[in-house]
Order: structure tokens, then sequence, then C-alpha cells
């Protein structure tokens, strides 16, 4: 397995809900939009995706409501089966999978956190927690010790013996959340994993995944509707509309340069500079000469604000991580960025 | 008959407007009737003749028999009977009532069997469940009905768990598998209009008579809503949490095991109580053949009609009921709840322990009291001859027996003979149509269709004279109930306080066995028509009561106050908003007014009626399977027919109103 091999591969993945979805999907005219599939009386939840998700990256999804952002990822993980097109994990198409196969790979490979929870209502926080342990087969010691460990991580500790419905929302989402640390999964899928907890707590978790996809190289597929939260966590953003994917790119670029009328939209009210890195705005040197002390490509336009104001060099070279330098910023666009001109 | 038709220009295109069929049915009842009135209907259009009318019965006899004994089913159900069913029954017949059969301990003492009763209703639902089962327990014994209390008992302890187990299992395939649940369905909803009669006497013939047949009938009898409900349950499942399961890498057996059941928890435990409520209400009825219990005690006192006897083996039974009921819906509504950390082991099973100290505890002070043990036939506090004195006296007086009296001459005179010969002077053939039409008008062209079937197959059964008496039986009460029930429910919906205590007795009643019903019954009217009448109508009352309640109360609010607005007057607004809009729930309330009509007919046929309930009864005394069967089959497709009718009219109006 190399690197550079991507964990998850989706080539023109459709899933469409309505009653006999292949039959339609394989009859169905090409380029047939969102309305007029409905109008067929079918439902698409994704429409030709392709998407790739390379090792130990965090891809983050975003989208409207009903945009099918959770359909997305339940097909990843074969929640849903799709109506059509490929999806590989690490090589194995999972659509070929037997049954053992299936939760062999869940058991091993994959971690979820729901949307609306999914906490089995009849288990104590502690139960809950080493249930996917405990379905794997280990031993009641191990899991407790363990479950232990990843409730003490989300905050729970003192409440372990509670049941579902003694918890606040918040709550019971820290213990989705511990549920799907619990095993450390290489693949995390994590559809709205913050969207109850108070700003505090949803920093630190933020965090804590955030250590958990370096340290350990997780591959990690995000769901939010929090632009910051986006940036703060994501290496590349995925923008979906109506089932399909608009544009899936980094950061810096789904607001420099948005494919489509609808992803400009999305991104209208977010302040570029904050976005925006100096790499980003980087073109190569070609030969260019440079004068004077480099700017650091991995800060943003808004953290260079001072530099960019005071600096009087119409071309600014740009270092990366090593200190080397990479390319040559325009002052003039960095400057549009900041302001918001053009 | 065209002539009769008068708006044929409402004939479009070949749709036929609904009045038009409707005139057209009436319309030729009518003709067929004048025709009978003025002689010129041929006898055979006024009767089925006998001859036309196939041997059911005998054809139904060679099939049972050829699966009896050609199929060699009998050995198979036979085995069972004697062999693990049958060990079940005298393992806890001994356990309970000591009967000498392995394992030859008990009976257990009855004050230890109160006392873990206490523990257990503290568990589910604190002191006052608490006080109920000890004192249930504590009456049985004080009054001398142990033994027959225990009888009963060791049957539904069998009984219960077997039918939870089967239910359960089937209900389980049945939400797996569509072809299972397509199977299943229409024939649950003719075991439950199916009167009880016709599960006694199949258990009889396959698997001998006593306990094991009344438990395999009790079994049959309770299954059907614990299939319902467990299929009910699992249905609702929160997807994420069956996902949550998947992703945990669930097997299909931990996904059951361990997601689906437990997640499914409150619908099951209402199946439970269900099946508990059944089974009490079935084991009682097989005193019919010839199970020795409460119900077989019952039978006999009220049969040599002393009242006072009666009244306390009724009061015992429902005592029973009671205690059943709220104890299992308690343990529906009752949550985990957690302990805190380093709580010990015997302080979180501390009640297990105590009921385990208490049931210890008394098996050994009855050896030392044996009065815990037993209490003996000159020991108990059975007031029978007193209270059967006192009720009679009671019943004696001028006043009451004026008042008494009148209203059986009345009844009988005035209302119930006439309407029944009336009923049964009526040919065929106007019968079946003016069904039809009432079920055309409610229901619509499916439940028509039904009604014709349904009836014709009655007409073409042999029994058609029988079928019409119980139908007269069936229609005189739920018509008497209904002018007590509606406004009884109308009455108590105008306050909260009350509508809740008629919901709460509404409640309770619906939990007794229907032979309490006969008590007052006897007591009031004796032996007769008039008695069976008032039974039913007290049977039917409730349901009638209950849904008038619930319907008015669910009337939304802002429709009211819109009515208040408008200045309606109270009774303004009870006619024109609160009861069209309760009308849909009214009619599950009439609905199963008919289904417990038709159930308590047959058993009331024990008080001595003409109609197919006293054949149902004079088939347990032989063994005419076949006849067993028509009956029961008449019984089943008259209760079909207005079930059908009703249902589709409710639902319909539902829609209509935007309440469903
Ligand atoms: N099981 C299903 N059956 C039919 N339609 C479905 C099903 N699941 C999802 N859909 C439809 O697919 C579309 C996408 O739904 P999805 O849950 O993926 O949206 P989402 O982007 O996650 O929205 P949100 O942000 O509100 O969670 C919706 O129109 C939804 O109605
Ligand atoms: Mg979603």
């Amino acid at each position: 397995m190399t690197t550079s091999s991507p964990v998850i591969q989706a080539k023109n993945v459709w899933k469409i809900f309505g009653p006999s979805p292949e039959k339609y999907l394989s009859g169905m005219t090409p380029g047939r939009s969102f309305d007029d599939i409905r109008a067929d009386g079918y439902i698409a939840g994704v429409r030709d995706v392709s998407i790739e998700v390379a090792r130990g990256e965090m891809l983050v999804i975003m989208g409207l409501s009903g945009s099918g952002k959770s359909t997305l990822v339940r097909c990843f993980s074969r929640l849903h089966d799709i109506t059509g097109g490929t999806i590989e994990v690490d090589g194995q198409d999972i659509m070929s999978m037997n049954e053992r196969e299936l939760i062999d790979m869940r058991r091993n490979k994959m971690g979820m956190v729901f949307q609306s929870f999914g906490l089995l209502p009849h288990r104590t926080v502690l139960d809950n927690v080493a249930f996917p342990l405990e379905m794997r087969g280990q031993d009641k010691h191990a899991r407790r010790e363990r479950a232990l460990e990843v409730i003490e991580l989300v905050g729970l500790n003192g409440r372990e013996d509670y049941f579902p419905r003694e918890l606040s929302g918040g709550q019971q989402q820290r213990v989705g959340i511990a549920r799907s640390l619990a095993i450390e999964p290489d693949i995390w899928f994590l559809d709205e994993p913050f969207s109850a907890l108070d700003p505090l707590i949803r920093r630190e978790m933020q965090d804590e995944f955030l250590r958990l996809q370096e340290m350990l190289g997780k591959t990690i597929v995000f769901i939010t509707h929090d632009f910051d939260e986006a940036l703060r966590l994501a290496d590349r953003i995925a923008i979906m509309k109506d089932g399909a994917v608009e544009q899936c790119d980094t950061p810096d670029k789904i607001v420099m340069n948005p494919a489509t009328e609808y992803v400009a939209k999305f991104t209208e009210e977010i302040d570029k500079a904050r976005v925006v890195h100096a790499r980003g705005l980087a073109t190569p040197l070609n030969g260019a000469a440079i004068e004077g002390a480099a700017i650091d490509g991995n800060a943003t336009i808004h953290e260079l604000a001072r530099i960019l104001v005071n600096d009087t060099r119409e071309i600014l070279p740009v270092a990366d991580k090593q200190g080397e330098i990479m390319g040559v910023m325009q002052r003039q666009a960095a400057l549009d960025v900041l302001l918001g001109g053009a | 008959m065209a002539s009769v038709s008068t708006d044929t220009p409402n004939k479009q295109h070949g749709q036929v407007s609904k009045r038009t069929v409707l005139w057209t049915l009436l319309g030729a009842a009518a003709l067929i009737i004048l025709a009978r009135a003025f002689g010129v209907l041929p006898e055979w259009l006024h009767r089925i003749p006998e001859g036309a009318i196939p041997p059911t019965a005998q054809v139904l006899d060679g099939i049972f028999s050829f699966i009896q004994n050609d199929l060699g089913l009998i050995y198979v159900t036979r085995f069972i009977a004697e062999g693990p069913l049958e060990f079940l029954l005298d393992t806890s017949a001994n356990l309970l009532e000591g009967k000498r059969r392995w394992p030859n301990i008990g009976p257990i003492p009855w004050a230890s069997v109160a006392g873990v009763a206490a523990v257990v209703g503290y568990a589910l639902g604190g002191w006052k469940l608490a006080a109920l089962g000890a004192g249930t327990f504590l009456w049985t014994a004080l009054i001398g009905q142990w033994k027959m209390a225990m009888q009963t008992m060791s049957v539904l302890v069998v009984a219960a768990p077997l039918a939870f187990a089967v239910g359960i299992g089937l209900g389980i395939l049945a939400w797996k598998y569509r072809w299972v649940e397509r199977a299943l369905k229409p024939m649950l909803s003719v075991l439950q209009t199916l009167p009880f009669f016709t599960y006694l006497l199949p258990a009889v013939i396959f698997f001998k008579v006593g306990p094991t047949a009344g438990a395999v009938a009790t079994i049959i009898f309770a299954v059907p809503p614990m299939i319902l409900m467990t299929t009910l349950g699992l249905k609702k499942v929160s997807p994420e949490v069956v996902e949550a399961g998947k992703m945990s890498g669930c097997s299909r057996w931990q996904m059951l095991r361990h997601v689906y059941v437990p997640a499914a928890r409150t619908e099951i435990l209402v199946g439970v109580n269900q099946v508990i409520m059944l089974c009490l209400a079935m084991v009682v009825l097989t005193a019919f053949i010839g199970m020795p219990g409460l119900g077989a005690k019952l039978l006999a006192m009220m049969g040599s009609f002393k009242l006072g006897r009666s009244f306390e083996i009724g009061v015992t039974i429902v005592l029973l009921a009671v205690t059943l009921d709220r104890m299992s819906k308690a343990w529906v509504v009752k949550q985990p709840e957690h302990f805190d950390r380093g709580t010990p082991w015997w302080k979180r099973n501390h009640l297990a322990l105590l009921a385990l100290g208490i049931f210890v505890g008394f098996i050994l002070l009855a050896q030392v009291f044996p009065i815990l043990s037993t209490i003996g036939r000159k020991q108990h506090f059975s007031q029978g001859k007193e209270i059967d004195v006192l009720i009679k006296s009671f019943l004696a007086m001028d006043g009451i027996r004026g008042v008494t009296e009148w209203l059986r001459w009345f009844l009988n005179v005035k209302v119930l003979i006439p309407f029944r010969n009336t009923l049964l002077a009526v040919p065929t053939p106007a019968f079946i149509l003016c069904v039809v039409a009432f079920s055309y008008w409610l229901g619509g062209r499916r439940s028509a269709i039904y009604a014709a079937v349904f009836f014709t197959i009655v007409a073409f059964s042999g029994w058609w004279d029988r079928s019409v008496i119980t139908l007269y039986t069936v229609i005189s009460a739920v018509v008497l109930s209904m002018m007590i029930g509606i406004p009884l429910g109308v009455v108590a919906a105008r306050s909260e306080k009350w509508s809740n205590r008629i919901l709460l007795a509404c409640d309770t009643a619906q939990t007794f066995p229907s032979f309490i019903y006969l008590i007052p019954a006897i007591m009031l009217f004796g032996v007769n028509d008039v008695a069976v009448v008032f039974s039913i109508l007290i049977f039917a009352t409730v349901p009638l009561t209950r849904y008038t309640i619930e319907g008015l109360r669910t009337v939304p609010p802002e429709m009211t106050e819109a009515a208040d607005m408008s200045g309606a007057s109270r009774k303004q607004k009870l006619m024109s908003v609160q009861l069209p809009l309760a009308l849909p729930t009214m009619a599950v309330g009439f609905n199963q007014a008919i289904m417990f009509a038709f159930f308590m007919v047959i058993i009331a046929a024990f008080i001595g009626t003409q109609d197919l309930g006293q054949e149902l009864q004079r088939t347990l005394a032989g063994t005419e399977l076949g006849k067993n069967f028509v009956l029961g089959m008449n019984v089943s497709l008259m209760a079909l027919t207005f079930d059908m009718a009703i249902t589709s009219w409710a639902e319909r109006r539902k829609r209509a109103l935007g309440l469903a």
C-alpha cells in the first residue's frame, strides 16, 4: 500500500431513492437534472459523484440541508447500496464485498459519528461506548478500560452509568464521538459531529481530531455547516448541491477560484483574507529576481496585513515551511484579497 | 327494480352514483319483503332450502379426520401434549397448587407468593403496586380460593411465556421476511375475530382434555397481538440506531439481539401486557372444556345461582386481572435508572435479594405456622352465604324488584322479542341486501362486496336463523349501550377530572375477563335473554364511553376556540364542531363494541340463549369439529363484515378531516 493510492475512491457514484432505482438509472438519459429526476418520482441523493480521499487527509463536505452530504457518506460506508458507479476502499470494491467482509471492514477500519447520534437507548454511556468493542469480541475488562479512557477524553467521566435519555443533547453527541473513538478506526466518517456542542468543547474536540489525524495519520471525512470549522480542519473542501459535488478543492482555491456560481455564492460572505494563504497566491519564480526578506507562505493574508500595507515591494518572495523560496506573490493581488477589491 | 331508482340521470359514463346503488339495493330488499308479506314469494327465496345447503360440516369433519388420523398429526400433537407441555404444566401445578407430580415440592406457601408479589410490585411501581400485589394474594388466600386461583395461575404461568416466545418469534420472522408477514396478516385478522370457542374444540381433540388443551387454546388465543406488537416495534426502531449497530460491525444475530429487540422494548412489553391479559381471560374461559380453576368454580356457582360465592370469585378474578395488568403496564413505562458509581453488588440487586429473602423466610415460617402455607376449609373468611342472602334480599326489596321486573318485562316484550321476530321474518336475500346496503353506505364498494360474500356464506352454512338471532342480540345490546355510553362519554369529557376518572374506570373494566360481566346481569335479571343483552351491554359500553371521551379530547383546541369565538352555545359547539371531529375516533369504539358484543354473546350462551353460542357450546360436549368450525366461522364472518365497513369509514373520515 503506497501512500499515494487513495483510501476512498468513488467513481461516478449515484444514489437514487425511489421504487426501482436501478432500472430507472439504467434507462435514464444522461444529463438529467435533480428537478427532472424528482419530476419522474425519484430523489437523487447522490448524483454522479467522483471523488478521492487520500490517506491521512481530512476532507470536509459542505452544502445546504438536503444536498446529499449524509447520503454520500453513507454510500462510502455501504450503509446505502449505491445505485450506480463504484466505490473502492483501500483498493477493494465495497459493493462486491460479502456480508462477512463488510462486517470485518466496519469492525476494523471504519468509524462513524451520526448526525442524530444513533445511541442505543437501553445501554448506559459505558455500554454504548464499549459496544463496537463488544461486537468485535473483546473481553469485558479490556473494553471497559478502553471505554473509560475515551469517555474521559470527551469529558464525560462520572456519567458512565447514565442512560442516553438522562443526558443533554451535547452530552449524547459526545457519547457518539467516544463510541467512534473507542476502536480508533483508520477511516472516520463524522456527520456534523460537533453540531450540539458548546464552542469551548467544540474547539477541544476539533483539536483532538486534528491531533489524531496528524499523529496517527487517520483519514477523515467530515460534514459540517460551519465554514470556520471547515477552514480550521480541512485539507480539502467538497461543496455539494442537489446531490452533486460542485467543487472539491483546497479552501484557498474554493475561495479564490469558485468553479460555479453556486460555490461563489456559498463563499460570498467569507472574509477571504482569513482563508487565503500566501502560498495560495504565489506564482512560480520563472527566473524573476527576488529582493528582500521572504514572507511565510503558510500565513494567511490577514496575518500578513501589516507587512503588506507597509512593504513597498511590488513583488514579494514567498517561502515554504522549510524556509525555501517557493514563488512570488503580487502585493496588489494580496491587497485586493485583504481589502475586498476587485 | 329500475322503477325504484329514481335518479337514473345520475348515470354518467357508466359511473353509477352512490345514491343509486343504495336505493337499488334497499329497493330490491323492500320488494322481496313485500312479496313475502303478500305471500307471493317462493319458499326457496325466503330461506335457502335444506337440500341446497352444502354439507360443509361433514366435509370439514372429513378433512380434519384425514389430517388427524391419516396424516398422523394427532400423534405429533399428542406427543407435545403428553411430553414437554404436560411436563411444564405438571411442574407448575405441583409448585403452585401442590398437585402430586414431579418435582413434588409444592405447594409454595401463599405467604411467600404474596410477599414476592409485593416486592415485584414495589420494584415496578412503588408502594401502591406493592399493596395491590400483596393485597390480591392475601384476599385470595383469606377468602379460601387459593387452590382454585393457583389452578388458574399454574396454566397461566406456562401459557403466557410460551405465547410470548411463539409471538415474538413469529413477529421477528414476519418483520424479516415479507412473505411471512403477508401469510400471517389475514390469518391474524381472522384469528382475532374468531370466537374463542373455535379455539377450544380443536385443542380438546388434538391435545387431550384438561390443562393441556386449555393451555394450547390459551396460547393460540394470546399469540396474535404479540406478533403484531413485535413487528410494529421492530419496524419503528430508528434508522440511525440501526446504522450505528451496522457500523459497529454487528453480525445479523448481534444486530437482532443487541440492537433491534432492546430498542423495540416498549412495544414488545405492551405485547407482553396483552399476552398476559388475554391468557388470563382465556384460562378463565377454558372452564367450558372442563379446566378446573376460578372459571370452572364461577361457572358452577352461577349455574346454581349462588350469587354470594359468584361475587367473591368475581372479585378474585378482577383483582388478579388488575394486578397483572397494572404490573405489566408499569413494566412498560419503567425505564432503567443508573446507579451511582461504586454501588456495591448487593445494593444494586437489593430488591431481588429482598424478594428471595421473603420467599425463603415465609417457606421456613410456614413450617412452624401452617396457616401461612394453606388456609384450611374452616379457617377462611368466605362470607358466601351471607352475601348471597344480602344480595337476594336486596333484590327482593319492592322498589328494586319493581324496577328490574319492569325493565325485564319492557325490554323483553316491547323491544327484544318484537325486534327479534321482525328480523327472523325477513327473507334471507332481503336481509343480505340490507346488510350489503349498510356496508356500502358506510364503507364503500369493497366493504359491500365482502359483506355480500360473507353473508352469503353464512346463509349457506345452514345456521341462518341462529345467526340472525346472534346478530339481533348484538345489535340490540350495542344500540342500548350507545344510548348509555355516548352520553356518558360526552358528559365526562366536559371536565378533565371526570374524563380521567372514567377513562381509568374503562381501562380497568377492559382488563376484566369477560365472564365477570355475567355476574351482575344474572344477579339483576336471572337467567334469560334480558340478562344476556344486559351483560353484553355493560361489556360494550366500556369501549364506547372510552373512545367517545378520547375522541372529544383530541379535538384540536383551536377548533373549539374558533367555535367559542363565533359565539356558539355549548350544545352548538358539541353538535357542529366537537362530535363531527370526534366521530372517526368514536367509530373505533363502536367497532370494538360490536366485536366485544360478538364475543360476549357466545359466552352469554351459557345462560341459555338460542343463538350460535348455544350450538357452539353443545359442540364442545361432543366431537363435532366440523360443526364447531362452521359455527365459529359464521360468527367470525359477521363480525368481520362490520369490522371492515366501520374501519374503512373511520379511515376515510380521518383522512378527510386531516386527522390521520
Ligand atoms: N432513506 C431515504 N429515502 C428517501 N430519500 C432519502 C433517504 N435518505 C435521504 N434521502 C433524500 O436524499 C436527499 C439528501 O439527504 P441527506 O440526508 O444526504 O442531506 P444532508 O445534506 O445530509 O442534509 P442535512 O444537512 O440536513 O443533514 C434529501 O432530499 C433526502 O430527502
Ligand atoms: Mg445530514
